[in-house]
């Protein structure tokens, strides 16, 4: 599978700079067009970015066809996950309870400045200095590192993609491939400017000895190791982290101190329900049949101290949202994102979210409704994602289901809501609608080109029109059907 | 009020309203493969690990001891093979961070997946499995599952405090979907399949 970089790139093209996320304006809503603009007009990002993102779609395909039940599986996914989830309270304390007796010590946080608060706490109770960390979505959510090094803690992130991240000082583009945006003559500049790798060599089995090499003195001499967790289990009180790279098992298993961050929705009740969750994770988020690792903690190390952080920040308060509640059954596979056409090419960045692709669309507005407000049109709403999850989580339906909540809530922009306002009163009237068509069409036809794509027309950027049909399947009908009405 | 209190009693006040019973779950074991060490051979290269080749000239230990000829520090928790460093003397698992090679009995091994369980009792000391540059692992045949329905249904998960499965040695593929094996764990993973009683005198010959 490795490839040389010389077939890849004539020696005299320059590398393309790499385009960068959405701009952040304080409260002011994320332009996700604008970032996806950018990100479009970089073809080398944008084609591997797509390219990469549909091998993995396709891999899960073929994982998926070699298991005769896929389907029941999924089914018995959402079934676990609902009923737990309305029974959370239940089973949040049936964990606490074994986890305790089993010698963890156990947190609770309502927000992230808490979590963060109890992190801070119990690193400066054992002299932590360096935490060496794993990949977590939710220390994301919670802004952990930037607090942590306000207080003079160093952090380090031990996975490969989430080190180029950190390193870059770029947030995660996507929820399994961190850096999945970057090309390798991305890398090999961060790393040259970080950790003193070859300029020149973009070599990406260099490129991850160099990070290996770098990080592993940083492991053997951190003060404590934290990582996220895929799964909790109430019945024995099991934290259960899904990996490749082996880092978890390095960050757990070497400091003395082991810090586990996770939200209240990860619980499943029994252990044999972790067969459905891990046969399906990895094969719907890279298509292998599981991940190189897949390891359950169930107490501290002898002469060790083990903590869980059960975080809150949001999530019981989705759990009272009629319509958006079932989101809280995510996986965090990301099969989502990877099938999404918008997130493709796109690039994960240009939500300016923690959560990207689908999955963001209809989480990000429970945190930020305004700064949010425009993810959940960035959908064609074509249901594919919808058709991946493992969970069953209905998310293309509740992508529309926002649109209607945040233009009720007027955090819609104008142009949108009156252009909106013009389709009802015209879908209203069928005697108007088909006046209207007959006249698209004959303006499709004859109109000059700078008429049809210009900035007021979304539909016409990087897209031709469909060609008009000659008449409309009104006009067919009248005419070969007539009088039959 | 308590956070903990805080956040229960705003889960009880949103909770769903809608009754959703617990399914149970089947074992999905009705086809299984005709040859489960076949199975759990392909399995295991696919996700980038070795099932080594017996070698019955040369005894049950011959493949394993191949392997560790040049290596420059061993390290085991098998009474088949002794190695260079006694693990019930190491108290920090940072003493383990020369290792080249680690030796270790799985207490199980998945078919469908080509995964090996370790525990906290296996390993010895945790941090073996990750520090070592290469992982070989003794596997008894008759402790290979049908599948992770199977697999769950094993005490370790009650019992010890530290269980995991290895699928193939540690990867990556974070920098344009380039496969890497070796990323920050063992570089290679081999199993040897080894009855847990057939190997008692192989010591005695190294």
């Amino acid at each position: 599978m490795t490839r040389g970089t010389q077939g890849d790139r004539p020696d005299n093209a320059k590398p393309e700079p790499q385009p960068r996320g959405a701009r952040h304006k304080g409260n002011r809503p994320i332009n996700q067009a604008e970032a996806a603009e950018r990100f479009l007009a970089a073809p080398r990002h944008q084609q591997q970015h797509d390219t990469r993102l549909w091998t993995l779609r396709q891999r899960r395909d073929d994982q998926m066809w070699a298991m005769p039940e896929w389907e029941e599986m999924r089914s018995l996914a959402s079934a676990i996950k609902e009923h737990t989830l309305s029974h959370l309270d239940t089973y949040l304390e049936m964990f606490e309870a074994n986890a305790k007796a089993n010698g963890v010590v156990v947190h609770w946080a309502k927000d992230a400045a808490e979590h963060n608060r109890i992190v801070l706490d119990v690193l400066a109770l054992h002299g932590a200095k360096t935490l060496i960390k794993s990949k977590s979505m939710l220390t994301e959510e919670c802004g952990l590192r930037a607090d942590l090094a306000k207080a003079g803690v160093e952090v380090v992130e031990t996975d490969l993609g989430e080190r180029i991240q950190q390193l870059d000082d770029e947030d995660p583009s996507h929820v399994v491939v961190p850096a999945v945006h970057k090309l390798r003559t991305d890398v090999a500049k961060v790393f040259a400017a970080t950790i003193g790798s070859d300029p020149d060599n973009d070599d990406p089995p260099y490129l991850a000895g160099a990070q290996r090499d770098a990080t592993r003195p940083l492991i053997l001499n951190a003060g404590a190791g934290m990582t996220g967790a895929n799964f909790l289990v109430a019945e024995t009180g099991a934290v259960v982290v899904c990996t490749n790279e082996g880092n978890a098992d390095l960050c757990a298993n070497i400091p003395d101190l082991h810090i586990v961050s996770v939200g209240i929705e990860k619980l499943v009740p029994r252990t044999e329900d972790l067969a459905i969750f891990v046969r399906m994770l990895s094969r719907s988020a890279l298509g292998s049949p599981i991940t190189q690792y897949t390891s359950h903690f169930r107490g501290p190390r002898k002469g060790g101290e083990m903590h869980v952080v059960l975080v809150d920040n949001g999530r019981s308060e989705r759990l009272g949202m009629e319509e958006f509640w079932t989101s809280l059954k995510c996986i965090r596979c990301g099969a989502c994102m990877n099938t999404c056409p918008v997130y493709r090419r796109s690039g994960g960045l240009s939500y300016g979210a923690t959560y990207s692709g689908p999955i963001g669309l209809i989480i990000d507005p429970t945190f930020n409704a305004r700064k949010y407000s425009n993810l959940p049109f960035a959908s064609t709403l074509n249901g594919s994602c919808t058709n991946v999850c493992p969970v069953k989580i209905n998310i293309h339906e509740q992508i529309y289901a926002w649109r209607k909540v945040l233009v009720r809530q007027h955090e819609t922009p104008f142009v949108k809501r009156a252009a909106m306002k013009a389709a009802g009163a015209l879908f209203s009237r069928p005697a108007v609608y088909r006046a209207a068509i007959e006249q698209t069409n004959e303006a499709l036809a004859s109109l000059p080109r700078f008429a049809i794509y210009n900035g007021l027309n979304a539909w016409g950027k990087r897209r031709e029109m469909p060609h008009p049909p000659a008449e409309t399947f009104h006009q067919w009908y009248t005419k070969n059907r007539g009088g039959k009405q | 009020m308590s956070s903990r209190d805080a956040i229960l009693s705003s889960i009880r006040a949103n909770l769903p309203k809608a009754e959703r019973l617990l399914p149970a779950v089947p074992k999905f074991e009705d086809n299984p493969p005709a040859d489960l060490i076949e199975a759990f051979g392909n399995s295991l290269t696919r996700m980038g690990g070795r099932l080594l080749d017996p070698d019955p000239a040369g005894g049950a230990m011959a493949p394993v001891r191949a392997l560790l000829e040049h290596s420059r520090l061993v390290c085991s928790s098998t009474s088949e093979i002794k190695g260079d460093l006694d693990l019930a003397t190491v108290v920090d698992p940072r003493a383990l961070a020369d290792v080249d090679h680690a030796l270790v009995r799985a207490s199980c091994g998945v078919a469908e997946t080509g995964s090996i369980l370790l525990t906290d009792q296996d390993l010895k000391v945790n941090a073996l499995a990750y520090l070592a540059q290469h992982l070989i692992v003794l596997l008894d045949p008759v402790d290979i599952v049908v599948n992770m329905h199977s697999a769950y249904v094993r005490p370790e998960f009650r019992e010890r405090r530290y269980a995991v499965f290895h699928s193939g040695p540690s990867a990556t593929a974070d920098i344009e979907g380039v496969l890497i094996l070796g990323a920050q764990g063992v570089r290679s993973l081999s199993v040897l399949l080894v009855p847990r009683n057939a190997a008692e005198h192989a010591e005695a010959d190294l």
